[in-house]
């Protein structure tokens, strides 16, 4: 038996977008609308498997009678909503939170989309200063309190990777707080609640209870948090050796589709395979079993299949 | 959810504290027991997330500090996640999750205290505890903005097992005394701190005087006595509403045009009207007495002086709005405030002003105090909800809005102190007299919390319109040559003295390109070292960031970089700029008014030539 989705079906509002008129579905986000049309619109914090988050700010458009910039990943159109993406008010925002964001993070293993906005929007990080050198204990810092600057350099998020376990490695100088990982642990996935952001303002991180290591947390390696995180602040242990060995090729990497063969759910799986053997798996965000989600298993239980004799 | 908890236990003092939070905060459909971890425990336990910031603030109570066995225990009874605690934990300045002397001096050294000799109590303290934070038995900290500004230079004692006071103005010869007094004697019933507030015409100048309106019980009825509340005209407003109905009282509201006091300016008419409306049952009514803005003391003179004032207010608009549970949000550095109104809210209650049939009228309300615990930004009406759910103090992206979904997803009408108390007023003579002082959007009588550099600094209770000029002269006018007035507080912004016949209404200021925000009049004379100001001003709003957005988070951080290096003679055409660039992404995308408002003061300032 052959079964299609068809979604639920919905009353349609008018809403116009740089101009032109549309006839969109009730309750479609303004994304929603932008993505169906084509416009490209640069996202952070947003993931087609999670509820939006709304904390990046780079998705922000125009919208008429609104005095601030809305964001379109979290904005539901309203009848007659009248929307603008192409104003230097959008490209200043969009650019300047690139820029803040390229200034106080490593933004380097975002993905090529990330890298090609910075150069559209002509973020220049550098104009702040040079970085602040990298700090052992972000954590301790107090809410409410921090060192006054002199301005010589531009603070930053810098510090050392956490490597407390086999299978993944959490390096936050690459972390944007986009609360992915913080959605993906709890309520929008897996229901583990391993972690929280802790701390305020700039020194806000995302922490397990007492900033302890993920082997003494609820946390199940369930690796959830890796398949959101936009930036490669969370990543296989595997992935981060092989960049460490300067043998990580990412140009050379080809993607098999397959099923989990360790239980009867049936989660697709994408094997990522590069040189050989198998450097991570993910599962696609539209599966209708998955949603992009999977368990231990799934994600890390790959070793198996290239575990050959050496020859 | 299954919880994973360590095997961390709490001390015997500290499980007693967080068992009786909970027994005084649980709700009476609760399951029976305080461990409700099996598998059908299902939404009544997570229905407890609501406790986790009474429950923290009684182990900082008992301990002074939270420790992990103190947190393990709080996750267990409320059900929260381990991480989720500490999250929390870590989000308010009053909280420690690192041990810490169990007596904390917050020593406030924000704009109105810095000039007033703040540095000197600081330097006194150094010299007798150490660095800041450090010391055994007392240790003391720098503060934001106490709301002691026309008493500064400002300190708030923290106390361990002891009742928190406030010492203003401090010296550091009387501090050394009272720190004495605690380490040597027991804790009286009655702090002996709070005598230093038994004379309110140093808050209140005008006190007795009979034009006023919101102030008229100030400094006339003992703020203990509910016979002297009622003598002085106490719960007659509340009696003409009953008598006139709920919806007869949201259109005198209406009929007042009567806004906002707490800084977005918001009639309060719409507002009430449209969670009155709201189908979806219960709705919430939530006083916003979080009062933080720097400069800022008005509410709080209020609370002290006429707690019952405040009291009949919500009840009204309880009553209004149909809602029969209130949450009073009060922030954390105002423990006179907190005293008396838990107090009035008791006495209110025994007297059957609150409960389930208010002064015998037939309907249901009562008043939860809920104390802040160091975070400006829990005054952002959203944060403040998510406070209150026992969330980070966070704001929520709106719409939707408060009126539609609020507390705990349900409609609910967030009013801030003073808004309420001119409730009483506007039923007193009718909605339409009440409009027919000032006019526009700016009806009535506002207060204005005048300090900094004049003779006799307090809070002022003017009609709108009296002009800024005229409101100096009242407190006595500016000592030495005026340079600026900062209006409306750290996110407001300067006036010069050319500007001094403004005439004090939303419309006038907006006009001058200013806004008079809370209420916060604060002069500089010509010897005022204004870009200290300015980076004491930027540093508030770093250190206040919640940290949720990356305008507000990292522009706050970059905003005070480039003002450090303006200040030490960088190029000013390249600084300038990046400040602009900064303030446009702020005002444009931050999700809340924190972060649009992050740049008002520095980039009026620069504007002004004042740098």
């Amino acid at each position: 038996m052959t079964t299609v989705l068809l979604g639920s079906i919905s009353r349609l509002v008018t809403v116009t977008v740089d101009g032109r008129e549309l006839r969109v579905p009730e309750g479609s986000t303004i994304l929603d609308v932008l993505r169906e049309q084509g416009v490209e619109t640069p996202t952070l914090c947003w993931a087609p498997n999670l509820t939006p988050i709304n904390a990046c700010r780079v998705c922000m458009v125009e919208v008429e009678g609104s005095r601030v910039l809305v964001p379109s990943c979290a904005r539901k159109v309203d009848d007659g909503m009248v929307v603008r993406t192409d104003t230097e008010k959008v490209r200043h925002s969009r650019r300047m939170v690139l820029e803040l964001l390229a200034s106080s993070t490593d933004m380097t293993q975002a993905s090529a989309d990330v890298q090609r906005w910075m150069v559209e929007y002509g973020v220049d990080p550098d104009r702040y200063g040079p970085p602040a050198p990298a700090e052992e204990d972000r954590a301790g810092r107090r809410p409410g309190h921090h060192h006054v600057p002199d301005g010589s350099t531009a603070a930053n998020v810098a510090q050392p990777v956490k490597v407390d376990n086999d299978l993944y490695v959490r390096d936050y100088a690459r972390c944007i707080l986009c609360y992915k990982c913080v959605k993906a642990c709890g309520t929008d996935a897996q229901f583990t609640f391993a972690i929280s952001a802790a701390g305020r303002g700039f020194d806000a991180h995302i922490a397990t209870e007492y900033d302890g290591e993920l082997p003494d947390s609820a946390c199940v390696y369930c690796g959830n948090c890796i398949g959101v995180c936009p930036t490669g602040a969370l990543k296989s242990v595997r992935e981060h050796e092989l960049r460490e060995d300067g043998d990580w090729h990412p140009e050379s990497e080809t993607v098999t589709t397959t099923i989990c063969s360790f239980c009867g759910v049936g989660c697709n799986l994408e094997l990522h395979v590069q040189q050989g053997s198998i450097v991570n798996v993910t599962s696609p965000s539209d599966h209708s079993v998955t949603h992009g989600h999977l368990c231990i298993k799934g994600r890390f239980g790959f070793q198996h299949v290239q575990n050959l004799p050496e020859a | 959810m299954d919880l994973r908890l360590s095997g961390t236990a709490p001390t015997e003092a500290e499980r007693r504290a967080v068992d009786a939070a909970f027994a005084a905060h649980r709700s009476p459909d609760d399951l029976p027991g305080a461990d409700v971890r099996f598998p059908d425990s299902g939404h009544a336990a997570r229905g407890r997330r609501h406790i986790l910031l009474p429950a923290l603030h009684a182990v900082m109570d008992e301990v002074g500090h939270l420790t992990p066995g103190a947190l393990n225990h709080v996750a267990r009874v409320l059900s929260v996640p381990p991480a989720d605690v500490y999250g929390v934990a870590t989000f308010y300045a009053m909280f420690s999750v690192t041990p810490r002397a169990p007596h904390v001096v917050h020593v406030c050294d924000d704009v109105a205290c810095a000039p007033a000799g703040a540095e000197d109590v600081i330097a006194g303290l150094a010299e007798d505890l150490g660095e800041e934070g450090e010391g055994k038995e007392v240790c003391w900290v720098r503060s934001p903005c106490l709301g002691l500004c026309e008493r500064a230079p400002a300190v708030m004692l923290q106390l361990a097992k002891r009742p928190d006071v406030s010492v203003a103005p401090a010296a550091i010869g009387g501090l050394r005394a009272e720190l004495d007094r605690i380490a040597t004697e027991e804790p009286a019933e009655v702090p002996s701190a709070d005598a230093a507030f038994a004379d309110v015409t140093v808050s209140v100048p005008q006190a007795g005087q009979p034009q006023l309106t919101l102030l008229r019980r100030v400094g006339v009825v003992d703020p203990e006595s509910i016979d002297d509340y009622r003598a002085h005209g106490g719960y007659e407003a509340l009696r003409r509403a009953v008598e006139m109905g709920a919806e007869r009282v949201i259109r005198e509201v209406s009929d007042s045009s009567l806004t906002g006091r707490g800084g977005a300016a918001f009639p309060t008419g719409v507002k009430w009207d449209g969670v009155a409306r709201a189908p979806s049952r219960p709705h919430y009514l939530v006083c916003n007495a979080d009062e933080s803005e720097p400069g800022t003391f008005k509410d709080r003179v209020l609370m002290e002086y006429d707690p019952f004032g405040l009291i009949e207010a919500m009840t009204i608009a309880g009553f209004a709005t149909g809602c029969e549970r209130g949450y009073l949000y009060i922030r954390g550095e105002y423990p006179l405030a907190t005293r008396r109104l838990e107090h009035a809210i008791a006495t209110a209650r025994a007297h059957g002003y609150l409960g389930d049939d208010v002064a015998g009228d037939g309907f249901r309300f009562d008043i939860e105090l809920r104390r802040g615990a160091g975070a400006y930004i829990c005054g952002e009406e959203t944060a403040l909800l998510n406070s209150i759910e026992g969330h980070r103090g966070e704001p929520r992206n709106k719409p939707p809005f408060p009126a539609t979904s609020g507390l705990f997803g349900k409609p609910t009408v967030i009013n801030n102190v003073e808004t309420l108390y001119n409730v009483l007023p506007v039923l007193a003579v009718g909605g339409q007299a009440f409009a027919g002082v000032g006019g526009g959007r700016s009806t009535g009588t506002k207060l204005f919390c005048v300090s900094g550099a004049v003779a006799t600094p307090g809070v002022y209770e003017v009609e709108f319109g009296t002009t800024l000029r005229e409101l100096l002269e009242l407190a006595g006018g500016v000592r030495g040559e005026l340079r600026t007035v900062l209006l409306g507080g750290a996110a407001g912004g300067f006036v010069l003295p050319e500007h001094l016949d403004v005439p004090l209404t939303l419309e006038a200021a907006r006009e001058i390109g200013a806004t008079l925000g809370s209420g916060v009049v604060l002069a500089f004379d010509t010897q005022a070292d204004l870009t200290g100001t300015l980076r004491r001003i930027a540093a508030f709003f770093r250190d206040e960031s919640c940290g949720q957005c990356v305008p507000c988070r990292v522009g706050t951080v970059r905003q005070e970089e480039a003002l450090a290096r303006l200040t030490r003679g960088a190029a000013k055409g390249p600084e300038l700029m990046l400040l602009d660039d900064l303030a446009r992404v702020m005002q444009d995308a931050s999700i809340c008014g924190l972060g649009q408002t992050a740049p008002a003061a520095v980039m009026s300032a620069l504007k002004l030539g004042l740098l």
